[in-house]
This record gives C-alpha cells, sequence and structure tokens, in this order.
C-alpha cells in the first residue's frame, strides 16, 4: 500500500542549522497494516509523515502509495489518497465555517470542486447520523463554527474528516498529544474504532510508548532519521516497555537515548 | 443643513458605487484574509477601460463587461506574483498597483483625465448613472428608475445574489476554507494557490466594476481616482461589521452590510464637508478612523476583561475537597 523507498531529507543546509532529518528512510505498509511510530525529539517521526504528505517534496528517494508514484506530487493532490489528522487541534479544521461545513470539504478530498452545491440535502442528514454514532454531542450543532469547540472535540471531528473518502492512507500525527490524558484516550480509542471500521492502512506518530505498543499490528522506532526498530505480529503483541527501551539502547549504542526518550 | 440633506441622494448614490468596491475588498480581506493592495489601481483601471470603450462608441454592456476582465486580470497578476512567485500577498498587490499606474495612463491615452461628453443629451441618456440625473429625478424630468440609487442598488442587490450563491458552491467553499485554513485546505485536496488567485480575480472584477461606474457617474475617470480605494473600502467593511454583525449573520446580509458601510462612510463624509472641513483632510481623516477601528478590536482583547461572577469560595460546598486538601 505505502511504500517509502530510501528517502532524504536535509533542512536548511548548507547553513549552520544544517538539519539531516531524514536519511535513508525505507518503509512498506501493507493493505489495512497499522503501524505506530516512537522516537525521541528530532527524530524525523513527523518528518517522515510530513514527507508523506507532500508538505515539501524529499531531496532523495520515492513514495508511492498503492501503486502510484506520489513523490513528484504537491500536497493538494497526494490527498486524494492520504487522511489527516494533526499534532495541533487547530490545523486539521477550518475555525471560521460550520461543523457542517467542514465535513462536507471532508467528503470532497480528492474530487475536483465545481459549481455544485457545497453541501446537499442529503449529506446533512448523514452528517448528523454519522456524529450522533461519535457521541460527542455534536450532531446538534451542525451549524456552529468549529472556532467554537474544543481540542478533544476538533480533533475527533477530524478524524471522522479523515475517513469520510476513505483513505488508501491515514496519517495521525501525535494527535492526541495536545489533549488532556482523559480526552486522549477517548480520541484514541474512536481512532481505533475508525481504522478498524474502514480497514485503513495507518500511520501513528505517538511519544507514549504504551500507546505505541497497544495499537496497531506493527510497530517502528526512528532514531536520527533512520527506522532503528521495526517489530511486527507476535513480537509486538508481545512486546513491553522495559524491553523496547533496551532493544532502542542497543540499536542506538548509548544510554542516553533511554533519558531522551523517557522524558520526551 | 440644507446643503448636507441636499447633498444625501448624492452621497448615498456615491456610496453605493463604492460600496461594490467595498464587496470586492472583503472578499480578500475577510473571506481570503489577504490584503490585496491591487485595488488602488484596479479601480482606475476598470474605469479607464470603460472610458475609452465608450467614448469610442463601444456598447455599455461590453464596456462594462471588458472593465471587469480587465480588473479580474489585474486581480490574476498580484495572485500570481504572490502564488508563483512568492511574494507575501501585501507587496505584490503594491506591485501591481504600482505598475498599473503606468498602464491606466497608456489606456487613457498619456492623459490625466478622460471625459465623457455628457453635453449632447443622446450620450447623457445612453449612461447607465450619472449625477446629472440625482438632480433629473428630482426635478421629475426623469423617470425615478434611472436615479442613481435605483440602479446601483440592482447592482448591488445582482451581485450580492451571484457570490452568496458562488460561495455556497463546492469552489466558493474551498476558496473560503483557504482563508480559515490553508494547511487543512491543503490536506483536504484543495489547489490553496488557485483559490487564492481565482479569490483576487473576483475581487479585483468587482473593484473594477465600481470604478467603471464611479466614471459614469462622474462623467469622467481620472488617475487618481483610486487613490487610497482600499482605505475606503476597509472602513465600509470596518462600519458594516461593527454596526451589524450582531443583527446580521448571513453571508448575504454581511456582504450588505458592507454595502450599508460604504453609504453611511460618504453620508460622515458630507456631513464634515457641510461642516466646513477643507476637503484635501479627508484622506487624513479616513485614515485615522480606519486605523481606530481596527486598532479598537485588538485593544479590547488586550485590556478589558470580561465580566464573569466569580462565584465565592466557602459557598461552592458541592464541588468541595479542594479547600480541605
Amino acid at each position: 500500500m505505502l511504500e517509502i523507498k530510501e528517502i532524504w531529507k536535509t533542512f536548511n543546509a548548507g547553513t549552520v542549522n544544517e538539519k539531516q532529518a531524514l536519511r535513508g528512510v525505507s518503509l512498506t505498509l501493507h493493505d489495512g497494516d497499522f503501524c505506530t511510530v516512537i522516537g525521541g525529539n528530532g527524530a524525523g517521526k513527523s518528518t517522515m509523515l510530513n514527507a508523506v504528505a507532500g508538505v515539501w517534496s524529499v531531496d532523495a528517494g520515492s513514495i508511492s502509495i498503492g501503486g502510484t508514484d506520489v513523490t513528484r506530487l504537491p500536497e493538494f493532490k497526494r490527498a486524494q489518497f492520504i487522511g489527516r489528522v494533526f499534532q495541533d487541534p487547530m490545523m486539521g479544521t477550518a475555525p471560521t465555517m460550520q461543523i457542517i461545513e467542514n465535513l462536507a470539504l471532508a467528503a470532497r478530498r480528492g474530487r475536483s470542486r465545481g459549481l455544485g452545491w457545497g453541501i446537499t440535502k442529503a449529506e446533512k442528514e448523514r452528517y448528523h447520523e454519522m456524529l450522533r454514532n461519535l457521541d460527542l454531542g455534536l450532531e446538534d450543532r451542525l451549524t456552529s463554527k468549529v472556532g467554537l469547540l474544543s481540542g478533544g472535540q476538533r480533533q475527533a471531528l477530524t478524524l471522522l474528516m479523515a475517513s469520510l473518502q476513505k483513505p488508501r492512507l491515514l496519517l495521525l500525527d501525535e494527535h492526541t498529544a495536545a489533549l488532556d490524558p482523559k480526552t486522549a484516550a477517548k480520541v484514541l480509542e474512536l481512532s481505533d474504532r475508525i481504522v478498524a471500521e474502514n480497514h485503513l492502512t495507518t500511520m501513528m506518530v505517538t511519544h507514549n510508548m504504551k500507546d505505541a505498543i497497544a495499537h496497531g499490528n506493527r510497530l517502528i522506532m526512528m532514531y536520527n532519521g533512520r527506522i532503528v526498530i521495526d517489530v511486527s505480529g507476535e513480537e509486538k503483541k508481545k512486546l513491553t516497555v522495559p524491553q523496547l527501551l533496551e532493544l532502542f539502547s542497543k540499536v542506538s549504542g548509548s544510554d542516553e537515548a533511554d533519558d531522551k526518550l523517557l522524558l520526551s | 443643513m440644507m446643503d448636507f440633506i441636499n447633498a444625501l441622494p448624492g452621497a448615498v448614490s456615491q456610496g453605493l458605487i463604492w460600496g461594490i468596491m467595498a464587496i470586492g475588498v472583503y472578499i480578500t480581506y475577510k473571506i481570503l484574509d489577504v490584503a490585496d493592495l491591487t485595488v488602488d489601481g484596479s479601480f482606475c483601471t476598470g474605469a479607464a477601460i470603460f472610458v475609452m470603450l465608450f467614448t469610442n462608441g463601444s456598447n455599455m454592456a461590453v464596456a462594462l463587461l471588458a472593465a471587469v476582465l480587465a480588473g479580474m486580470a489585474a486581480g490574476l497578476v498580484t495572485g500570481l506574483l504572490h502564488t508563483l512567485c512568492g511574494i507575501p500577498a501585501i507587496l505584490a498587490g503594491i506591485l501591481t498597483q504600482l505598475g498599473l499606474w503606468s498602464v491606466n495612463l497608456a489606456i487613457m491615452d498619456m492623459k490625466a483625465t478622460v471625459a465623457i461628453n455628457v453635453t449632447t443629451p443622446e450620450m447623457l441618456d445612453k449612461l447607465l448613472v450619472s449625477l446629472r440625473f440625482v438632480q433629473d429625478v428630482a426635478k421629475g424630468t426623469r423617470p425615478f428608475y434611472r436615479h442613481p440609487i435605483f440602479v446601483v442598488g440592482i447592482f448591488t442587490i445582482a451581485i450580492i445574489l451571484l457570490l452568496y450563491w458562488f460561495f455556497g458552491t463546492e469552489l466558493g467553499c474551498a476558496l473560503r476554507a483557504t482563508g480559515s485554513n490553508a494547511n487543512m485546505a491543503r490536506a483536504q485536496g484543495i489547489n490553496t494557490d488557485f483559490t487564492k488567485v481565482l479569490g483576487l480575480m473576483i475581487s479585483n472584477g468587482l473593484v473594477a466594476l465600481s470604478g467603471a461606474l464611479l466614471a459614469q457617474y462622474n462623467s469622467a475617470s481620472e488617475i487618481n481616482m483610486g487613490r487610497g480605494a482600499i482605505v475606503i473600502g476597509l472602513a465600509a467593511v470596518i462600519i458594516g461589521e461593527v454596526g451589524f454583525s450582531k443583527v446580521f449573520h448571513n453571508f448575504g446580509l454581511k456582504l450588505l452590510a458592507v454595502s450599508i458601510g460604504a453609504i453611511l462612510y460618504y453620508i460622515v463624509i458630507q456631513a464634515v464637508l457641510a461642516m466646513g472641513l477643507n476637503a484635501n483632510y479627508l484622506k487624513l481623516l479616513s485614515a485615522c478612523v480606519v486605523g481606530l477601528f481596527l486598532a479598537i478590536p485588538y485593544w479590547k482583547g488586550k485590556y478589558s476583561r470580561p465580566r464573569v461572577k466569580i462565584p465565592a469560595q466557602t459557598a461552592d460546598k458541592s464541588k468541595g475537597g479542594n479547600h480541605n486538601a
């Protein structure tokens, strides 16, 4: 489904702030894979997701989704394959537009937009139904501006938006990091539900090792712009946090990484 | 006082004409979240194109359409400078505006003023709006439906209906999303470069139409007629918002509020002039008023405290626990 081949990305090349964010990352995800991504600050997790989403182009390597080479496609064109939820709850929705308008925008992801109505009558009922299933009390606030919602509500809405038009690939970039623990757990649970219901191929970046182990069928850890650990299947199911830490210090060849990971 | 009342129909007519420009400014400033300074130039472009075509015997509709298209072309240039060349929107607008000064002069055959000859009744009759019609209708020599307030009012309503429809379409929603959150828009597959350029084109098309109507009203196109247009547009947008945001929630009504804002602006200007202010101070006055109105929301957010009742701590036993800990 997703095939990343040897991608490299350097920011601020040739300056004192030069940062090799991705150093030859390769990864293949199969249909229906739910892969969690962990790593310390600056390990390249978000950079990898942004490279896939096409926020900027990579320096070298190639990315293909469902057999289509998207390496040269701009962000808005890749959107037809990809659903995204961001770390910042502000980022995934249009705050000055209504809940229903946001949903209608998302329902048209990847389709050409013409002079047909932005929202149809049939859609309104459909969204009402969907929001009721989310159980956030949003179904009666369809015409409220999204700017009035809480962070958790926005992330839940963004999740729903990402799945409205079934994406080939769902990218969750620390989408619970800005939420309080209770809300985070709820949004995570909702993510699991949406992924399972739609059989979505998913990549989820998280800072929380427990979450990374508890969710999905595959786990990768990044360090210094590379994937250093890749476990899946039975092996991942049995994984514990201490084991993961031990594995990591062995691969990275240092203990300092321990603290970095735990502290971050 | 009588002077002021006699001048009112003229002020309202002018306000309505500038209101069309202000609706254009609303599209960029409020919907697209871009301060587009192209308008100071494209306003005159519309006027120049219209007057040159019309005085050379062109049909009214053709001349107006050409003016709108010329304005859209100006918006296209700003849009491409911004999206394709990566120039900040405000600077892109300034560049286009500066360049347009020469272009506008060239359109007007290198003359600073080109008049429409309205001394012959035939020519005058062909015009849609003219300040002469204000008096003619008052005197009864022309039917009421030739009054500029009526004619421009119909233009305004038609434009509002058209925009109301457009911003409800998929494309219109994409444009609004771009202004609301460009990141989100791209993640939803919207080509934000395209929507920005489109918004700038629509906006400047309206601005040029407004310029063409004002040139008719004054029976002349003049190279400096667009100077400060952006400030007038912003004033209208802000007056409309301050005055009607509590009453008008519907998008169409918000656009109407902008048009009313422009009318109020011209009535205030007329009142100030009637009080004896030297007309040369008008631009300073406009700048001060707009500056003040732009600053007020910022000050409000920074210095005012919302009036919230803070419950007395001891009274709140139901939630308890905290003060025992």
